[in-house]
């Protein structure tokens, strides 16, 4: 039988990435997500893993890169300018095709933005790839199950086609306690770490080198064209996204997260008033469900999008709607105070949805 | 009558194997004879199937990617941060990182510092030229007082760009430091010298006796523009007064 515990995100996380099978964790702390570490800190010396406080997210990120050499899975989280900071080196990984594993728990805004409150102010950011003209996956639960179960699902889509892969939650859902089942999932077989760094007394006397160097690459268009070939795969294959009571719906709901929670709960509550209202949430932010989207928006008819920010998943809901129905939007001016604790109510997305009627 | 002389073949020394050559470095370029160097050491201790390069971003790379061992190289300024941590998850591999003196110095120091304060089981090799040799010999945290360079057109003046920085001598008080020393490649004997101290160098790590670096002072005839035996005498008359040669710490045992 498996085990049924009480879990915050945050922790989830941690435990994901345990039951995954990842034993090495680089980090650096940075609110609201730095329970991860404090986690992996108490239990991976347990195990005979590797935990390291680095000098900050840029080294994080390089010693992530470092673990991942050898082949074993590692894993980083931090949150929003720390992925910042990590930029560089998640595009060294990518180009060298190391896979690894990033979790950013969302804080609020720009700057150093604000640790202590909810925002998902990151999406643009994080879903249009690194610089050098690259994605890498993203997946966004939105409950503590959900993260446990995409956690681990990271580390697979990582190892499979050998790319960094993200996992963005914010400061609700890393901060909440629900129940979650304790369980390893299978998503099926990998390919063997053949190209892992271990010394060529451990290859057999094959001896590798990663570059990152795309100037030292005598085939560019060869090299793009692998890495589009990767993606293509990644969006055939792996793209995920959920509908509830869409079926019959004459209004949808759009939201990832933390939002996508408030939508469903005004869904029901629109549901109560006689409302076909649906909610229609993309797991994977990219590659984004585009045509699923476009099918569930031309079958609603009208479509809202509800996240809090000044607008990012929106821009994505337009561009795979093709204009075949009217996108709304509801963001961070939907508050419910000025102040940096407010948030987006059902209440206020249940209003907007009888004004747009 | 003259006595004949026996003609004997006897090896010397073993050349080093690459996984490809030449390795193109500028000519008059002393990173190629530090790579051999690397190369002999490695092989000589035989450790070639356990060791692990992690290059960096700039001329000291070209030489990492030669090297017939298992190699990652690109980014410019981390290589200790990664070095670090590959050590950590495959402590039985032998790892060192080859950096430049602008990444040791300039963009990777934070890393670098904090590197030899965790006192990782590594070892650093670097590859002082005084500049910037692949942007085209900018001004270098290693550049000379009075040095010209493309960003110090007047030369290096201390009130505008401060002193050069010594990496070894800032290391070698850490706790954490096992090993620091520098040496240079310009004269034969001056070679075995280097060759002795890296390989005590590696040595620390197989001891497990902390962070080790060796820093080689290298000419950059492209980037100072004077001739390959003139670069020779630069170094001998002005960079060895401004980097003393020798060891700055050498730890024979943990505390």
């Amino acid at each position: 039988m498996t085990e049924r515990i009480l879990s915050t995100g945050n922790d989830a996380v941690a435990r994901a990435a345990i039951y995954a099978g990842c034993k090495n964790y680089f980090g650096y702390p940075i609110t609201p997500q730095s329970e991860i570490a404090h986690y992996m800190a108490r239990e991976l010396p347990k195990m005979g893993g590797c935990f390291l406080q680095s000098e900050g997210e840029y080294a994080a990120a390089y010693m992530l890169l470092g673990a991942a050499l050898s082949g074993q899975r590692a894993f980083t989280s931090t949150s929003s300018p720390g992925v910042a900071l990590m930029q560089e080196p998640l595009s060294m990984m990518i180009t060298a095709e190391i896979p690894a594993v990033i979790v950013d728990t969302q804080r609020l805004g720009p700057g150093t933005g604000t640790g202590g409150q909810q925002g998902q102010t990151d999406y643009s950011f994080v879903t249009r790839g690194v610089y050098g003209g690259i994605h890498y996956p993203v997946l966004a639960p939105y409950s503590v199950s959900e993260i446990f179960e995409l956690v681990q699902l990271a580390f697979h889509i990582a190892d499979k086609y050998r790319v960094v892969t993200m996992v963005l939650t914010d400061f609700i859902l890393g901060r909440m306690t629900e129940y979650m089942e304790l369980k390893t999932f299978d998503f099926g077989p990998l390919p063997e770490k053949d190209w892992a760094l271990k010394g060529k007394d451990r290859k057999g006397g094959r001896t590798d080198f990663l570059l990152t160097v795309t100037g030292m690459m005598l085939d560019i268009p060869g090299f793009f064209a692998h890495q589009q070939e990767k993606s293509n795969r990644i969006i055939d294959s792996e793209t995920r996204y959920e509908t509830y009571k869409a079926e019959d719906a004459d209004f949808l709901i759009v939201g990832y997260g933390y939002a996508a929670r408030a939508s469903k709960r005004a869904v029901n509550m629109a549901r109560d008033q006689g409302i076909k209202a649906g909610l229609f949430r993309p797991i994977t932010l990219w590659p984004f469900p585009k045509e699923a989207m476009k099918r569930e928006a031309l079958k609603s008819g009208k479509v809202l999008v509800v996240e809090d920010s000044p607008g990012g998943l929106v821009e994505d809901v337009k561009l795979a709607v093709e204009g075949v129905s009217p996108v709304h939007f509801l963001g961070i001016q939907a508050r419910h105070t000025a102040s940096p604790e407010g948030l987006i109510f059902p209440e206020r997305i249940l209003q907007e949805v009888r004004e747009l009627l | 009558m003259s006595q004949k002389t026996a003609i004997t073949k006897k090896l010397i020394c073993k050349r080093p194997t690459f996984r490809m050559l030449p390795l193109g470095f500028c000519s008059g370029c002393h990173y190629g004879i530090i790579y051999r160097l690397l190369d002999e050491v490695i092989e000589e201790m035989g450790i070639k199937g356990d060791a692990i390069c992690i290059g960096g971003g700039g001329c000291s790379m070209i030489g990492a990617m030669a090297m017939d061992i298992d190699t990652f190289g690109g980014p410019h300024g981390p290589g200790t941060a990664i070095a670090s941590a590959l050590k950590r998850v495959s402590p039985n591999a032998f790892i060192f990182a080859v950096q430049g003196d602008g990444e040791q110095g300039a963009i990777g120091l934070g890393s670098f510092v904090a590197t030899a304060a965790r006192g990782e089981n590594i070892t650093v090799i670097t590859m002082n030229n005084a500049c910037y040799g692949m942007t085209g010999g900018q001004l270098a945290p290693t550049t000379l007082l009075g040095m010209v360079t493309p960003t110090t057109p007047e030369g290096r003046e201390q009130v505008m760009s401060g002193y050069p920085m010594h990496g070894p001598e800032l290391v070698a008080p850490l706790k954490g430091v096992a090993y620091a020393a520098r040496g240079t490649v310009h004269t034969p004997a001056n070679r075995q010298k280097s060759k002795k101290m890296l390989k005590t160098a590696f040595q620390k790590q197989q001891q497990q006796l902390g962070f080790g670096v060796f820093e080689f002072l290298s000419a950059c005839p492209t980037n100072w523009k004077i001739s390959p035996t003139d670069c020779i005498q630069f170094i001998e008359e002005k960079m060895l007064p401004e980097f003393p040669l020798g060891q700055f710490k050498n730890i024979e045992r943990k505390e």
